[in-house]
């Protein structure tokens, strides 16, 4: 009895209880939309700590595929007539593919050069999403995405939308955590070690960082699909380089190699800015002091960090 | 053909120097420290907004301005330094990363409270007629970037080749434990490195304040195209960042001329890919020693 | 042992839960105050449209409440910054629905922030008056959307009836890479056959780009009569810079998205001699005082050089003009989004900044062509064109 319930799945539960709680709640819709973002947010963070945090693979193109997912069921639902829920594998799939096919090449470099090679791939991406407008409508955005519906439940309605997406965050934390703790995940973490030591150990290094990569877009372009269903509008600047940028603080932030860092790194983004109103003209200033200090304060990011702090307390409170 | 090819050229070569200037920054400050600075770029607005508030605001001599601008963003750069990076405990390169990530975000914010929203413009350098060649017009100020780009570039050679200090930072950069047991102070080299860098994106900043528009945005784009020049050099390379801005330079208005001007971008980073998947270390990649 | 390593798990979750229980409660009242929202890019690269809109509508606020408000009710205005990103103006337009209750919503700014934020609008049915101008905002008309700005294709009418007017037949273009150099690429395609002229070179220029000479040299090749640059500061001040050092003798046409007295201090020398079509603010003093909109620009020109020590712009007119319509919409309604909603539509004949508004079921934007005028840019001021 025990053993079955092991802490990673206590964790869930709790954190399942926690979904259950926060939705049934939460009365203001504000609120509502806002963690519905954390949670698109935090699949998004998922996907690229597990390239980054476990593969020790940096991409600062990440918002390709997080555009690649949005445009692939925006282009479908609209103008093919397809049901979203036929959209979705179509996304994530054609996602996949284009990270297989980048990947292939762009995964042999190394450090800072596969920093720039991901970059450039993510510039060409948002350059396409702009120019190519009679798919995608260009700079002005694409307009009238459908909600999503199954049967009577419509998801136009936010707390619906909520229940959806925290539960795939649920799904995505499990199906990560599993891939972490299998075979692939031990091979990920001893490239993120030594990648020379992993391929003598007879590690097939290239394999297992095309196959996390994919994964990683996968995932993305989850996100960037239920995105365009959310917001039913979708333009290249939500998919741009400073995008990017801000998924990958998300996840330094929030502590890497740690699916929950995600989360926390993914709250405290989509938080900050709406948190920080009240500052109207300084709030660019406060923004970029705060992510200067917690980085300063907490190197490890928020998880380790707190939860340092955590033991230090407890430790002190040990001793008489 | 051979007036527009000519007018091209110009153009790209003029982009090109300034990116050269930037990736030049990124370069030097990776080669000692193993950090790339997304703050750089802006660096290089700080430096075109000093200028625009020394030269064009308060009158003062252009070639004092200048100086003033320099050594001021630089130190801009060492407070930086020993405020945020050197704070960090247990220092990993992508914390580093990100922490200049949030400084970027704080410089942008301090220039748009400082210099407000609008753009500035500030006229030449000299106030010359453009050079006719071939019907094809090279600016005065393009001769100046380039002049300056390149003046700037071989002073830094000098450094790195004939002084003690600079062959202190070479050696730094090689390796930082064998310099410091050999009596290298390397923190204090570190801190130079940052103050070149800084310094340099300063250069960058007033070179351009002439022939474009300045305001407290335009270092976001610069430094990623900088970035990019340093990245196809081969960072921690001189010369190959300066050949590295020539080219992303070069290639971006040939872009223009040939293919079209709304995917001159993804024109210039698809051939930058290319590049790196043949040369995945950059153009100039030194066997052992990656650095300066 | 595993109990410890249970509860920092459940530490971390906790943090979580504080996260979530933090930001919810919030008490919504009603008082007897009538709140309007604003969203607009205070911040961010359209920030030269948000700025002088959050004054102008700040501004507006105050007028109407020294006045005494309406109904006795005062007004209140809530503020938000959307730095032109599509994500915050959802966030905020809920906010300010949700929890601000406010009684109407005025912006965002920009076209794709305004087609991002335009069906929560619509679902919650609350009015938004917005002061973007794509035209794809009112057309097809939304019931709820309603807008200030002129459509782009007033501004591409205005240049192109003066190049018929000159005898100019074959253009070259040069549009900034965003939803406002797309939308006015697109017009001046699609409008171009209406006045004979043909378009013979179409380039483009990203916002942030610092040198626009290879463009315009693919331009002067196939030698147009007149040159079309349509973006907003700074670009187009480059674009007139570059243009006057590589020495190309043709006339230069802005659009109205530069149409403040930075573009002129920017470009300097080189604004000179280039037409734009601008609304009648930046004219204000030149017009004829038989225009109906003089005395209103005058009084807002005025109001606003004190307020704020800056001289104005047309764009904060949008916002002012929304709030405009607020008020001469609001008397009788008692907060009521329905009426409000049907008196905004019922507005006829309300001469505000950007032109006179005749508002019907079928047009949400009711301007006349007439609310554009071309002028010219002659030692440094505007000169009216006839």
């Amino acid at each position: 009895m025990l053993k079955f319930l092991n802490r990673d799945r206590l964790s869930y539960a709790v954190f399942f209880i926690a979904i259950a709680i926060i939705g049934l709640s939460v009365e203001n819709y504000y609120y509502v939309q806002l963690l519905t973002f954390i949670g698109i947010n935090t699949i998004l963070a998922l996907g690229l700590n597990m390239l980054m945090g476990y593969a020790g693979q940096i991409s600062l193109g990440h918002a390709a595929f997080y555009g690649l997912g949005a445009y692939t069921t925006a282009v479908l639902t609209v103008h093919y007539g397809f049901s979203p829920w036929l959209a979705l594998p179509c996304a994530i799939l054609l996602s996949m593919l284009v990270a297989f096919l980048v990947g292939l090449p762009t995964l042999k470099l190394s450090g800072y050069y596969l920093g720039m090679g991901t970059l450039g791939f993510g510039m060409i991406v948002h350059i396409v999403f702009r120019e190519w407008s009679s798919m995608t409508g260009g700079s002005s955005g694409f307009i009238g995405i459908p909600p999503l519906e199954i049967g009577p439940v419509s998801f136009s309605q936010i707390r619906n939308f909520f229940y959806l997406v925290w539960l795939t965050v649920l799904i995505s934390f499990i199906v990560s955590k599993r891939l972490i703790h299998s075979r692939i995940g031990r091979a990920l973490r001893a490239i993120h070690d030594s990648e020379n030591a992993a391929r003598a150990m007879g590690i097939n290094t290239r394999n297992m960082k095309l196959e996390i990569f994919v994964f990683s877009a996968g995932l993305s372009a989850l996100a960037g699909f239920f995105y365009a269903h959310l917001v039913s509008f979708i333009s290249p600047g939500t998919f741009s380089f400073i995008v990017s940028i801000k998924i990958v603080t998300m996840v330094v932030i929030g502590g890497m190699a740690s699916v929950w860092g995600s989360l926390l790194g993914a709250s405290l983004l989509t938080m900050l800015p709406e948190w920080l109103h009240a500052f109207s003209e300084f709030e660019m200033v406060v923004y970029g002091l705060i992510l200067m200090l917690v980085m300063v304060l907490l190197p490890q990011g928020l998880t380790r960090g707190l939860l340092d702090i955590y033991e230090r307390t407890r430790s002190k409170k040990d001793q008489p | 053909m051979l007036q527009e090819l000519l007018q091209y050229l110009f153009s790209g070569i003029t982009n090109g120097a300034i990116y050269g200037v930037i990736a030049v920054g990124f370069s030097m400050l990776y080669s000692s420290t193993e950090l790339i600075n997304f703050a750089h770029g802006e660096f290089v607005m700080l430096g075109a907004l000093g200028l625009v508030s020394l030269w064009g605001g308060l009158g003062i001599p252009l070639p004092v301005a200048f100086l003033l601008v320099v050594i001021g963003v630089a130190v801009v750069g060492f407070l930086f330094e020993r405020l945020a990076i050197r704070t960090v405990r247990k220092p990993n390169p992508i914390v580093l990363v990100i922490i200049t990530v949030g400084a970027s975000i704080f410089l942008r914010g301090i220039g748009m409270l400082t210099w407000g929203k609008d753009a500035y413009s500030v006229p030449p350098f000299s106030d010359h007629d453009p050079i006719d060649l071939a019907g094809a017009k090279l600016l005065s100020q393009s001769i100046w970037i380039v002049g300056i780009a390149l003046f700037f570039v071989i002073l830094l050679h000098l450094f790195f080749k004939k002084t003690l200090t600079g062959k202190a930072m070479i050696a730094c950069a090689i390796s930082k434990k064998a310099a410091w047991l050999t009596g290298i102070p390397s923190e204090r080299m570190v801190l130079l490195a940052f103050f070149l860098s800084t310094g340099m994106g300063a250069v960058a900043g007033i070179i351009i304040a002439p022939i474009t528009m300045c305001s407290y945005d335009m270092g976001t784009m610069l430094g990623l195209k900088g970035f990019c020049a340093a990245m196809l050099g081969g960072l921690g390379s001189l010369w190959g960042s300066i050949l590295g801005g020539f080219i992303l330079g070069i290639l971006e208005s040939l872009g223009v001329g040939f293919f079209s001007s709304s995917m001159k971008d993804a024109i210039a980073f698809f051939l930058l890919l290319l590049i790196l998947y043949v040369r995945p270390g950059g153009i100039i990649m030194a066997k052992d020693i990656k650095r300066f | 042992m595993m109990l410890s390593r249970l509860s920092k798990k459940l530490i971390l979750l906790m943090t979580f839960l504080a996260v979530g229980g933090f930001i919810f409660a919030c008490p919504a009242f009603t008082t007897e105050t009538y709140k309007i929202g604003g969203i607009f890019s205070v911040t961010g690269p359209a920030s030269f449209l948000g700025d002088p809109e959050k004054k102008s509508m700040e501004m507006m606020i105050d007028q109407i409440n020294d006045a005494g408000g309406i109904d006795g009710h005062l007004l209140e205005g809530v503020i938000y910054d959307t730095e032109g990103d599509p994500q915050r103006s959802v966030n905020n337009v809920t906010k300010l629905i949700n929890k601000d209750n406010v009684i109407a919503i005025v912006g965002p700014s920009r076209t794709p922030t305004t087609l991002a934020v335009i069906p929560f609008a619509e679902r919650v049915q609350i009015p938004l008056i917005s002061c973007a101008a794509g035209i794809t905002i009112v057309d097809p008309v939304k019931k709820w959307v309603f807008k200030t700005a002129q459509n782009d294709a007033l501004a591409v009418c205005s240049v192109y009836q003066h190049m018929k007017d000159n005898g100019i037949k074959k253009i070259g273009i040069i549009t900034v890479t965003n939803a406002f150099g797309e939308s006015g690429k697109n017009q001046l395609k699609q409008h171009a056959g209406d006045f004979g002229i043909e378009i013979v070179e179409e380039e483009s220029f990203g916002a942030k780009d610092t040198d626009m000479t290879p463009q315009l040299t693919k331009i002067r090749k196939v030698q147009p009569d007149a040159i079309v640059c349509w973006g907003t500061n700074p670009g187009p001040a480059v674009v007139a810079k570059n243009i006057k050092q590589l020495e190309i003798n043709m006339p230069l046409y802005q659009s109205h998205g530069v149409a403040s007295p930075k573009f002129i201090e920017l470009a300097g020398e080189a604004a000179e001699g280039i037409y734009l079509p601008t609304g009648k603010i930046l004219v204000a003093d030149l017009l004829p005082d038989t225009d109906p909109q003089k005395k209103i620009l005058m009084e807002y020109q005025k109001n606003f050089e004190e307020t704020y020590g800056q001289s104005v712009s047309g764009f904060g007119g949008y916002a002012y003009d929304a709030m405009m319509m607020l008020e001469r919409a609001l008397p009788g309604t008692n907060g009521d989004l329905k009426k409000l909603r049907d008196n905004i539509e019922n507005i006829k004949g309300l001469v505000g900044i950007s032109g006179t508004f005749n508002f019907t079921p079928e047009d949400h934007n009711g301007l006349a062509p007439d609310a554009f005028v071309m002028v010219k840019i002659e030692n440094g001021t505007w000169k009216l064109v006839e």
